[in-house]
């Protein structure tokens, strides 16, 4: 996994509410054994027409959007779902992070094993975000995960905050699986004391 | 004394395996479920040259991308093929219990582990699939998680998770002839939001939820989803045992009465705390149906389609007036003047026995309606057979339904079984998303009997105009 630091990018402001997983990445793109290659169905309903053709007045199909590397959205956003393959085809397409006012729990959780961060932000400043994302002119933002704030073309920072964990795993790059596997002591001790209490838990499937 | 816990609380406790200085704890998976749609999970154990810790805890099946045509048949699409090659070769390799295409248990992920008494009281029990939340009506703590947790549970036996918080949704009092789970679960939705429950588990208690059969309450609990929170929860009682003594995986002998005095140790205690309470009268549910793009656009039948100009702020107007526009519905119009092309009766939802019963209910000695396709999809190959030694796919099949092998099927509208664009369709399955059923498709969720009723008179209809007949 890619460290996460700082990051400077145009933000694609895609302000509506309950962007779901299905409009993220369709489902028949989930039929893949891969994690990669899937930026270019990111948002394929909204963003392509039946025939492949681009839709000219999706954010992401404009420029300067073209090349963004955060999105601002509404409410809610990646709810339905928890195909893994939203963040992956985000990230695929160049997507580090993105901001709203309340993301969906699987989503969120899935964007931190994948170093994309998830910045939840309050209505008024998710509106001012979103106003400086939506200035074609100078639509960059910079997000800065060591000093847990967003800077703001105007110069103004907005602050967020996130739990000491995922801050962690994120500005390292590091993969959980390898730090929870340094607590395989704890793990053989709670399974002794389940296979005592709760001994129908660990038997073997009926032969 | 110790403080009250809610039932929520008194699993996670059991299942601490550790918690770290920053609040993240370390939860024991008692179970997981696995599926086609993760093959990454295993590319990742095997790059990283990682075992499955305890395969005898992980259930494999298959069912989003598998064809509902005869087993005998060939998987023709190329990818969905491939996807259940590498299943099968995956599961071999690391060891992991599969239930084959042609094996009678084979079925929707989440009918299939009730059934097999997989799932039970008090345990924790994830699946990369958000359904997942099916199983809570067992009183147990299940969630769904993304393909990275499921290689962390492979690897790991355990999940990194922050506590969600408890919410608790009651609804007293009696269900209203015509209503089933179905409507309860999609009244709640429409109360609370999509985003209603986030952050939170949901615990459903009130005398309406207790009278739920398993299979109604297996459908309310399907759905928290749908309203934003991590997991469902039912306090497990005398149904509960019942629905899992004898099930192939559940306890026996005296390991059952232990496991019987323990799950009877598990409902919320008097006192304890949610923090979030949301109360519903049961008497005040009609039958639901849905209008819009996402499950909380939901309307009783006898209601209109609403008009954005009422929504409470811009972002609402914004929202509902793009699901009208995607919906071709025009504000005011009765919900029982839309006519549909299609009509589906299947997902992990509602393809139980008990779903099937109540569609056959009103299909029997009537027609699907001219112009309109329906399908039955039992969700596992158990329940097809326990509806066929009953006759239900007779009745089925005389009133013009296809009756079909099981699998997600076109709730998720990923292995050939889908609607065309602009095409209507009244389903039982839990997303009405954009593009869901099929590009361009509109779906309306509504429950079993329901779907059956539209599906007969070619429009939406309110089930309780409809004479209900004998099955038997």
């Amino acid at each position: 996994m890619d460290k996460f630091n700082t990051l400077t990018g145009v933000a694609a402001p895609m302000d509506m509410i309950n962007i779901d997983t299905d409009k993220i990445i369709p489902k028949l793109h989930l039929r893949t054994i891969k994690r990669t290659g899937l930026g270019k169905v990111l948002f394929e309903e909204m963003r392509f027409e039946t025939d492949g053709s681009e839709k000219p007045d999706f954010i992401l199909n404009k420029e300067p959007y073209r090349n963004s590397k955060i999105i601002v959205a509404g409410d809610n956003f990646g709810c339905g779902s928890s195909r893994e393959h939203a963040p992956w085809a985000l990230l695929d397409f160049g997507i580090r992070c993105v901001i709203s006012t309340s993301f969906a729990d699987i989503f969120y959780n899935n964007c931190f094993k994948n170093g994309i961060l998830p910045i939840r932000v309050t209505k008024d400043q998710l509106d001012a975000l979103m106003a400086d994302a939506s200035d074609t002119e100078n639509p960059e933002l910079t997000v800065d995960l060591v000093n847990m704030e967003i800077k703001r073309p105007n110069g103004v920072t907005v602050p967020f905050e996130l739990d000491a964990f995922r801050r962690e795993c994120l500005l390292d790059g590091l993969d959980d699986i390898g730090l929870t596997m340094q607590k395989g002591d704890k793990i053989d001790g709670f399974e002794a004391q389940q296979n005592q209490a709760q001994p129908w838990l660990n038997s073997a499937p009926p032969a | 004394m110790a403080a009250p816990r809610t039932l929520f609380d008194k699993i996670w406790d059991a299942h601490l395996v550790d918690t770290t200085e920053d609040g993240l704890s370390i939860l024991y998976a008692d179970r997981l479920l696995i599926m086609e749609m993760q093959p990454q999970a295993f590319e990742g154990l095997r790059m990283a040259g990682l075992k499955v810790r305890c395969p005898d805890k992980v259930l494999g099946v298959m069912d989003h991308v598998i064809p509902t045509h005869p087993r005998d048949q060939a998987i023709e699409d190329p990818v969905a093929r491939m996807m259940v090659e590498q299943a099968y070769k995956d599961y071999e390799e690391f060891g992991v219990e599969l239930f084959d295409l042609v094996d009678k248990r084979q079925g929707i992920v989440h009918v299939i582990g009730p059934e097999q008494g997989f799932t039970l009281p008090g345990v924790t029990l994830f699946c990369g699939d958000s359904h997942t939340a099916t199983h809570g009506a067992f009183g147990a703590f299940a969630m769904g998680v993304g393909t990275s947790e499921i290689e962390h549970i492979l690897a790991t036996q355990t999940l990194r998770s922050p506590k969600p918080k408890n919410m608790r949704v009651t609804v007293d009092g009696d269900l209203s002839i015509g209503c089933s789970g179905k409507d309860i679960i999609l009244a709640i939705i429409g109360a609370i939001g999509t985003a209603g429950g986030t952050g939170h588990v949901i615990e459903f208690a009130g005398s309406a939820i207790r009278d739920l059969s398993m299979e109604g309450r297996m459908t309310v609990s399907n759905m928290t989803i749908e309203a934003g929170a991590r997991a469902g929860l039912i306090a497990p009682d005398e149904k509960t045992f019942a629905y899992c003594e004898g099930r192939p995986r559940a306890p026996k002998g005296a390991d059952w009465d232990r496991a019987i005095e323990y799950w009877k140790t598990l409902p919320t205690d008097e006192g304890a705390v949610f923090d979030k309470e949301v109360t519903l009268e049961a008497e005040k549910i009609a039958p639901q149906v849905t209008w819009g793009t996402n499950p909380e656009e939901v309307a009783p039948i006898d209601g209109v389609v609403p008009d954005p100009a009422d929504a409470p702020n811009e972002d609402r107007r914004r929202m509902i007036q793009r699901s009208l526009d995607y919906m071709g519905l025009v504000p005011g119009t009765a919900m029982k003047d839309v006519a549909i092309d299609r009509a589906f009766i299947g997902s992990c939802t509602n393809s139980r026995i008990e779903d099937l019963e109540a569609a056959a209910a009103i299909a029997r000695g009537r027609k699907v309606a001219d112009g309109v396709e329906a399908m039955v999809v039992p969700g596992s190959g158990l329940i097809k057979d326990e509806a066929e030694a009953r006759g239900l796919d007779k009745i089925f099949t005389e009133a013009g339904f296809d009756w079909r092998e099981p699998g997600c099927s076109m709730c998720i509208a990923m292995n050939g079984d889908n609607i065309e664009p602009g095409q209507r369709c009244a389903s039982t399955s839990n997303r009405n998303f954009e593009g869901r059923q099929g590009r361009d498709g509109r779906t309306h969720l509504a429950s079993p009997a329901m779907v059956a009723a539209a599906a007969v008179t070619g429009r939406l209809t309110d089930v309780r105009e409809l004479e209900t007949r004998s099955i038997e």
